[in-house]
């Protein structure tokens, strides 16, 4: 792919373009608007999550918790500090904001990761799966956040600049780390955690950043929801949302950073062109799931991890 | 002194005892075979070794400092790598990144300079890279260093395995049976490689081998193992000799 | 301390029913080593058998309750055995030797589409259950109401767990089940068709998770096509908590997560069921993984 400086080059171009488009953002038909903020969140959702299923092979089935309490910190920030679309103060206190709320996913991850150092496969789906479902439980018992009724007045802030800012961010960082010899860390410990150990990977650590940074963006990315929906209920960050961000992951090809956005991206649109068939999206989905997993698991695009998943000996 | 001492070590599994009571001594350059049936404990003590297994009883020291119980990347960093039984390389990645994932607990950046990727980071993953195309020019293999590892044919896999674990810098290497399924031309290489391995990198070897040629053929010291307990211990012309040794291989060939 | 025997009563009907799918979880994992996260839906399948069939079959029989019931439940294990098997030749079959996650990804994939789909062809509204069993008052004090639904539903539970008993212990195949949950390749040598034994762990396991929905539908007569979603998740806590793959500590399991459930439920606060139930799971898992009952399995390096 490209070399070092040109992914530099890149980055920047990226960033400054987002800031330049985001001043035509009115002109843009808003229903077009909505589909591409919900491309870019779910383009960092789906590429935070690939760093921990795919990369590291630790199969994480609660990342929208981690979303709901980025999304759920970042808003109450900004509400007690009332910041308001526009105010100058926003452009200091929104990025604030979302910084502190991915820090608090982040946390999380650290506390979900700690149990995935000890679990394999199945058991660390189900685990990080009820982790998610209590944090979803939790939230909706605490009142000032407005409980099952969610949390509504969330100033506006997201915009086409900051969301498509962050999808650099993390594809840079993350396309980064995995091209460096440190990133190979992580790919040894999905492959094979003994020989990993064997060769100086101190296995333990590489779960808990693989799950740490993955939950930091998915926090980052629940702000940045939350603030262009202005309302945000537990509910929206259950079971079935984690199940769509790991959809993305696999049609995209776990491990396959290029795959997975494009996955995002065509995930995002699909469901919206077929609004006419909704009831039928999910089952769609479901079937679409158990038949990649039949005849391509490495995904739709891109030839991934295919060896990955050959047969492997009994 | 030596490099690594076992002091009576013991690895039970229940009611299981695998190992029983094993001392060992290996010198800083010496090449050690550990021999016996199938069964009789060996992967198992390079278990406690290597720090898969926490011993039951004893004490394992390597270069003076105590290695019981700690875990095993922290044994590596120490100084100690080995090969496995089956081979178990990184099936994803090619040749090149097999043996770059050894070189990370060296790497003298970490997280924040790899996403940066700053000037110090470039430098040192420009010498990370020379360095392995170095070794892998040493065991002949950089011609298919962008293949992957496990496309190999398997005598290629397991000199592949012997880099990666040389990459961790060690003074002591263990390999797992290094011989399996090779075939006779192969193993004679093999011998050549191991001592090879041994002067070019002033580094102590431990090997268990089924193949009786390899193993007089290139240890300076043999340890039998028979039901977990050491039987003997010596020259590989004493070993031939041993009672104790014919006896535990009854009915099985001495020689292939 | 005044509801006591009724939460009891409550707890172990709920358990019974927990019980009798967690054994269809712990037996796929005995033989698979495999979670089958679909075996709710089988549940809820079950239930909707029940549903559909209880109002078709009544009127052959003179709508005599005492033939209506078993009839239904026999039908409805029967279905769900089919499904279950299909299951299993279609989609867990072809990637017996693939990595763990592509088949657990198929069995959430599933999961799914036996939720979604059941809402499309049955309608995402609940639906009433027909009555199977007769109720009448056993026992109606201040302190406990006693009908013969909840004995019926544990009676009949413990006669199927007494059943699936017989099966695994005294018969060659029940013993082959054993066998293959020990050792496949060792069971593969000694002449055991695997392929058979699989296909009927899943025909036994439906067969009861069938019953359980059924069961269910009479304690609660409400049904959804997503009902087993949480029951399911229960039960399979229930199984690990017993000692995945082992037969009788499912069953104890479930009793110990129905209890539970009905007490926190009655005494603490309903919203916390849920989150109870998962804590329960991540201590098992953090501090005996193997369970209650079960053993613990090595890696071999």
């Amino acid at each position: 792919m490209m070399n070092a400086s040109g992914k530099k080059w890149a980055f920047i171009a990226a960033i400054v373009l987002s800031f330049v488009l985001a001043q035509f953002q009115g002109e843009i038909n808003p229903y077009f608007l909505q589909i591409i903020i919900y491309v870019g969140i779910n383009t960092i959702l789906a590429s935070s999550l690939n760093l921990i299923n795919g990369f590291t092979g630790q199969f994480s089935l609660g990342h929208a918790g981690f979303m709901s309490l980025g999304a759920y910190t970042a808003s109450m920030i900004t509400i007690t500090f009332q910041a308001t679309p526009g105010a100058t103060s926003s452009y200091v206190m929104f990025p604030v904001a979302l910084l502190v709320g991915g820090i608090v996913a982040a946390v999380a991850g650290v506390l979900v990761g700690i149990p995935s150092l000890r679990l394999k496969g199945d058991y660390l789906a189900i685990t990080t799966l009820g982790l998610g479902e209590i944090i979803r439980v939790i939230i909706q018992n605490l009142d000032f956040v407005g409980g099952a009724r969610g949390l509504v007045g969330i100033p506006k802030l997201s915009d086409f600049f900051w969301v498509f800012s962050v999808v650099a961010i993390v594809i840079f960082m993350i396309s980064n780390m995995i091209h460096s010899t440190y990133g190979k860390g992580f790919l040894a410990v999905r492959d094979d955690e003994v020989a990993a150990q064997a060769m100086g990977i101190n296995t333990t650590k590489y779960k808990v950043i693989a799950f740490v940074i993955g939950a930091f963006f998915a926090g980052v990315a629940g702000g940045l929801y939350a603030h262009f929906v202005s309302y945000i209920t537990p509910s929206q960050f259950g079971f079935i949302k984690s199940i769509e961000i790991v959809v993305m992951v696999i049609v995209g090809g776990m491990g396959n950073t290029v795959g997975v956005i494009l996955a995002a991206i065509v995930l995002t649109i699909l469901p919206e062109a077929l609004r006419g068939v909704a009831e039928y999206r999910m089952v769609l989905y479901s079937l679409m799931l158990v038949v990649i997993m039949i005849s391509r698991p490495q995904g739709l695009f891109g030839t991934g991890f295919k060896r990955f998943f050959k047969k492997q000996a009994a | 002194m030596s490099l690594l001492e076992l002091q009576d070590c013991t690895m039970k599994f229940g009611g299981l005892t695998a190992v029983s009571g094993l001392s060992v001594s290996i010198g800083k350059s010496d090449l050690i075979g550990m021999i016996g049936p199938n069964g009789a404990g060996k992967t198992t003590a390079f278990n406690m070794i290597t720090g898969v297994y926490c011993p039951t009883s004893g004490q394992v020291t390597f270069n003076g400092s105590n290695l019981t119980g700690k875990k095993p990347y922290d044994i590596v960093a120490t100084g100690i790598a080995r090969t496995f039984q089956n081979i178990r390389l990184f099936t994803s990645l090619t040749v090149f990144e097999n043996v770059q994932v050894s070189f990370n607990k060296s790497l003298n950046h970490g997280l924040s300079h790899s996403v940066l990727q700053l000037k110090k980071f470039r430098e040192e993953e420009d010498s990370v890279r020379r360095t392995i195309v170095d070794l892998l020019k040493i065991f002949k293999l950089d011609g298919v260093k962008d293949e992957l590892a496990t496309s190999l044919p398997y005598g290629d896999q397991r000199r592949v395995e012997i880099v990666r674990a040389l990459a961790t810098k060690p003074k002591l290497l263990l390999l797992d049976e290094p011989a399996a399924g090779m075939n006779p031309t192969e193993k004679v290489e093999l011998m050549k490689l191991i001592k090879e391995v041994k002067e070019r990198f002033d580094i102590a070897i431990l090997l268990i081998e089924h193949d009786m040629k390899v193993v007089m053929g290139i240890c300076e010291r043999i340890f039998v193992l028979d039901y977990g307990i050491k039987i003997a211990e010596g020259t590989p012309s004493e070993i031939q000799c041993n009672p104790k040794v014919i006896e535990a291989y009854l009915g099985e060939q001495v020689e292939t | 301390m005044s509801q006591l025997l009724q939460q009891i009563i409550n707890g172990v009907s709920l358990g019974s029913i927990y019980a009798l799918i967690a054994l269809g979880y712990t037996m796929v994992y005995g033989v698979l080593r495999f979670i089958n996260f679909a075996h709710g839906d089988v549940f809820m399948v079950g239930a909707f058998v029940g549903y559909y069939a209880a109002p078709r079959i009544a009127p052959l029989v003179g709508g005599n309750l005492f033939l209506v019931g078993p009839i239904v439940l026999l039908l409805s294990m029967i279905v769900c055995s089919t499904l279950g098997v299909t299951l299993e030749k279609l989609a867990y079959k072809p990637l017996r030797f693939r990595p763990k996650i592509t088949i657990l990804i198929t069995a959430i994939g599933i999961s799914l589409f036996l939720e979604f789909g059941g809402q499309l062809v049955f309608g995402p509204d609940p639906k009433s259950f027909p009555t199977l069993i007769p109720s009448t008052t056993l026992i109606d004090t201040p302190n406990l109401i006693l009908t013969s639904t909840p004995v019926i539903v544990i009676a009949t539970a413990v006669v199927l767990m007494l059943l699936l008993r017989f099966i695994v212990m005294r018969t060659k195949i029940g013993t082959a089940m054993r066998a293959l949950s020990f050792n496949q390749q060792a069971a593969s040598l000694m002449g055991i068709n695997i392929n058979t034994v699989i296909s009927f762990t899943f025909i036994v396991g439906s067969s009861l998770a069938a019953a359980g929905g059924i069961l269910y539908g009479s304690l609660y007569p409400s049904i959804n096509p997503l009902m087993g979603v949480f029951p399911g998740l229960k039960a399979f806590i229930s199984a690990v908590l017993g000692g995945i793959g082992n037969i009788p500590g499912a069953a104890l399991g479930g009793l110990i997560i129905g209890l539970l459930e009905t007490f926190v439920t009655g005494y603490l606060s309903p919203t916390f069921r849920d989150a109870i139930s998962f804590g329960i799971l991540i201590l098992i898992l953090l501090f005996r993984p193997s369970g209650l009952l079960g053993r613990y399995e090595a890696e071999k390096v």
